[in-house]
């Protein structure tokens, strides 16, 4: 009965979307608002309806109705209810309706918001919008049905796949859907502005926050799925270059990438066709990104799920870019640019660089991902395409965007003399490479990490001295220091927000540099009361305690002793989860945290009770909290940057005021 | 990130010179223990190579092991290297490393024992040959080609400009017009927002 109304729901929504599509379509052609009104209401009735359908699955969920097939393929019984509350992203269909919901909750909001503001482009806003969702709805109505009755009905659940019970992975999924979601927004209005023909930076200036929003949603699904696999998956890294990894990369190489070069439309009103292309580049690899997630075509780790979608996700790609392509041509000749490069020197110039190297990076990453089906489909020979390939390749590319993340905000719109820069780069670059040959000195060996360790301190010094340029400035008229530094930020909070985000992604290189290079481990049998070492680190081995957890968990604890340099510094406590029922064990890592290094312990094998003998796996990870807190650093300069701010309204009416003829009648 | 350095144990951070401050003879030193290592690692490859029956006897560590797994991947379980795969086949596959290992063989000929039986999907990376050479040539031809092209765009972007094009100060017209038209406008090179932030102080 319940899954009866939900999946009620989700037709209704299905045929809402597509009258709003229809509707919008009309009223456009036809030029008359009330249709186009009309359509928006449609569109925006869709997120009653899908948020209905996700309460009612989650009812079912809670309730444990085993008499839908999704609800007893991801719950179980003895779960507890947050779990099955979150169990609504843990399976396919699930992932699928939550992501209906999210994209109808950001295409809704904007409609609505900036209904005023861009009343000229929302008919075409709303038809780009829909025909996203009417893909996504279609899915999860004719082919990922959530609500689909159980053949027969068992007795227990399935219960939530282990690996999707930890904070990190309740988390993570929505922060990467929502970043996914959003980026669908400057997609819809970019395209809505090709089609009206309304080339200028309107589109531009409406969706930008939304822009960033969908950025700093990405962004935080990364760093959480990288501590996550750092928590659970027990192999002392955080990020493989696995494909589902890089699917989610892949677009926020993109978005970065657009965030970077919009400034230069805005700025000089040039490279108005690449700001689309990127655009379009996104959005297209988000549906790509959960094509790949979502049809296991190149099965990993993460694709819980593989099934029928995947010609479906392919077919609708190839629609999109066909529509994308062809509306790009039609307008080109309108989107040409009069302006000039003034001097290859110039802010114009770095931006253009830094979007070069970020689609190297990107076309690596992708090609590195794609190869192993490329050569399946041509020499029909299955291969492996792992880190080595990503780091090699990538990490040179890496260098040279943390190099141009330095130097950069140094050049000037038009053109800046060489000799200014020159001498602007002079100290630093000095300072850095002291610090280097002191590393050296203190028996660093590794070129590329003296190398990495360089660039890294050299764009810190950098960006710090912009700060410091800044606050010096505000200072001289009087302000204190606090006062100078905050009202620096406040005032032009887009601009020293992403130089607060440099400075996450610096400290954060620090760490990737520390824990890349120079990452120790060793893997020893030890009976009870034995102890091994590992750098400074020692570790006695008290026992292994055996006891059942919450569900039908089955815990195996190692007690160990940890004593840095002989002195006792606590107690790690690596252990084993076995899942009894689906059989499925979890290593979880035993770790013992400073700013310096983890130590980090997995339990591989435990003998038995009697045999009273282990075997571990004991990584050293030097600066691997630098990550951690460059992340934290990096989320902070987003949120600088994208909060938003009561004077935007008076700005956005000042530039009205000024521009009355940019405005819809 | 796993680390694809096969010699991460020897990477140490401090090296035994490290309370060694003064660089030159430390340099010196480095090249000198650096010169017994080498001669060191030359004799034991020597004594390995005439004591192959020898080394057999030898425990091979769990180390050993990982520093072979750590570039191989079973079918089954993609993705996941070896070394960290926790399922009953992985554990099989570095068992078969294991005894390979005190049979004296070297990782190249497990690597190919494990490739000859299961295809190339074992390794890490492609190797370097035929087909699969386009794995490594195609992006760097790209970026090669594209690094060209984008060059030539730029040059073409920057012939076409003007002397002075658009270059006067259109962003700042609001700006100058609420009352700072008086101030001298800046020098073509001046920080540009450290005067913009003087203007805003004033206001």
């Amino acid at each position: 009965m319940i899954a009866n109304l939900g999946f009620a729901a989700i037709l209704i929504a299905f045929a809402a979307v597509i009258y709003a599509a229809v509707a919008s379509l009309y009223g456009a052609k036809r030029g008359d608002p009330r249709w186009v009104e009309s359509a928006r209401n449609a569109m925006a009735s869709t997120l009653p309806l899908i948020l209905l359908a996700c309460m009612l699955i989650v009812y079912l969920l809670l309730t444990n109705d085993f008499s839908v097939e999704y609800v007893w393929r991801v719950t179980s019984t003895e779960m507890p209810a947050y779990l099955k509350v979150t169990a609504l992203w843990g399976g396919q269909a699930g992932s699928l309706l939550f992501w209906n919901l999210l994209l109808a909750g950001f295409t809704t909001a904007a409609m609505l918001r900036k209904w005023d503001d861009q009343r000229a482009l929302m008919p075409y806003a709303i038809l780009v919008g829909s025909i996203t969702q009417i893909f996504f709805l279609g899915l999860v109505a004719f082919v990922e049905n959530p609500f689909t009755p159980s053949a027969v009905i068992p007795p227990e659940g399935q219960g939530l796949n282990p690996l999707l019970r930890h904070p990190g992975m309740i988390i993570h999924p929505p922060m990467l859907y929502l970043g996914f979601t959003g980026f669908t927004i400057p997609y819809t209005f970019a395209m809505a502005a090709l089609i009206k023909g309304r080339l200028d930076d309107g589109w531009i200036r409406t969706t930008r926050r939304w822009t960033l929003v969908a950025w700093l949603f990405l962004s935080l699904g990364l760093i959480l799925g990288g501590r996550w696999a750092y928590d659970v998956l027990g192999w002392g890294g955080y990020w493989a270059w696995d494909p589902v990894e890089n699917a989610s990369f892949m677009p926020w190489l993109a978005g970065t990438a657009f965030l970077h070069s919009v400034m230069i439309q805005e700025k000089r009103n040039m490279f108005k066709v690449w700001n689309i292309v990127l655009v379009v580049l996104t959005y297209l690899l988000v549906v790509y990104g959960t094509f790949i997630v979502r049809s296991g075509v190149i099965s990993s780790v993460h694709s819980f799920a593989q099934s029928a979608v995947g010609p479906l996700f392919f077919g609708f790609l190839g629609i999109m870019i066909v529509f994308s392509v062809y509306w790009l041509l039609r307008r080109h000749d309108q989107l040409a640019t009069a302006n000039h490069l003034q001097s290859f020197l110039s802010r114009e110039a770095a931006f253009l660089l830094n979007n070069f190297v970020f689609m190297g990076v990107l076309f690596a990453t992708f090609w590195g991902t794609n190869y192993p089906i490329i050569s399946e489909l041509f020499t029909g020979e299955k291969l492996t395409v792992g880190p080595p390939f990503y780091n090699k390749v990538n990490g040179p590319l890496f260098a040279a965007l943390l190099l141009l993340m330095g130097v950069a905000p140094l050049t000037m719109w038009y053109r800046s003399s060489a000799r200014r820069i020159g001498m602007a780069l002079r100290w630093p670059a000095l300072a850095a490479l002291l610090l280097s040959v002191a590393l050296f000195a203190l028996g660093v060996d590794s070129w590329g990490a003296l190398f990495g360790f360089w660039i890294v301190t050299f764009s810190l010094i950098l960006t710090i001295l912009e700060f410091s340029k800044g606050v010096r400035a505000r200072m001289k008229r009087g302000e204190s220091p606090w006062a100078a530094f905050s009202n620096l930020i406040g005032r032009d909070r887009r601009r020293y927000g992403g130089y607060w985000i440099h400075l996450g992604v610096l400290v954060m290189a620090f760490g990737i540099i520390g824990s890349y290079f120079f990452q120790q481990e060793t893997q020893i049998r030890l009976q009870s009361g034995e102890s091994a070492a590992l750098g400074d680190f020692e570790m006695f081995f008290n026992g292994v305690r055996q006891f059942p957890g919450p569900d039908d968990l089955l815990i195996k604890e190692a007690d160990l002793s940890v004593f840095d340099n002989g002195r006792p510094v606590g107690r790690v406590t690596p252990r084993t989860e076995f899942y009894t029922r689906t059989g499925q064990p979890m290593t979880i890592p035993g770790v013992r945290s400073t700013v310096g290094e983890d130590f980090y312990v997995i339990m591989v094998n435990w003998e038995s009770a009697t045999a009273d003998a282990a075997t571990f796996r004991i990584f050293l990870n030097p600066l691997i909290n630098w990550v951690w807190a460059g992340g934290f650093i990096f989320i902070l300069g987003t949120l600088i940057a994208a909060w938003p701010d009561p004077v935007d309204k008076k700005v956005t009416a000042a530039t009205r005021a000024r521009r009355p003829a940019a405005q819809p009648a | 990130m796993y680390n694809d350095f096969p010699n991460r144990s020897d990477n140490c951070r401090r090296s035994p010179s490290a309370t060694n401050v003064v660089p030159v003879p430390l340099l010196v030193q480095w090249l000198h223990s650096s010169c017994i290592f080498l001669l060191l690692a030359a004799c034991a490859g020597a004594l390995l190579l005439i004591a192959v029956p020898a080394t057999a006897q030898e425990p091979v560590t769990d180390d050993d092991v990982n520093d072979v797994a750590r570039d191989l991947y079973c079918p089954v379980c993609e993705n996941t290297p070896l070394d960290a795969c926790p399922t009953q086949a992985c554990q099989d596959w570095r068992d078969e490393i294991r005894a390979q290992l005190s049979q004296g063989r070297s990782e190249h000929e497990i690597q190919q024992y494990f490739v000859d039986r299961y295809g190339v999907e074992v390794l890490a990376q492609p190797p370097f040959e035929g087909f699969n050479m386009l794995i490594w040539l195609l992006p760097i031809l790209v970026v090669v080609l594209a690094a060209f092209l984008f060059w030539r765009y730029l040059g073409r972007l920057r012939e076409g400009a003007p002397p002075t094009a658009d270059e006067p100060k259109k962003d700042d017209t609001a700006m100058v017009a609420q009352g700072s038209a008086q101030q001298p406008p800046p020098a073509a090179d001046e920080d540009d927002y450290v005067s913009r932030i003087e203007k805003e102080v004033r206001e």
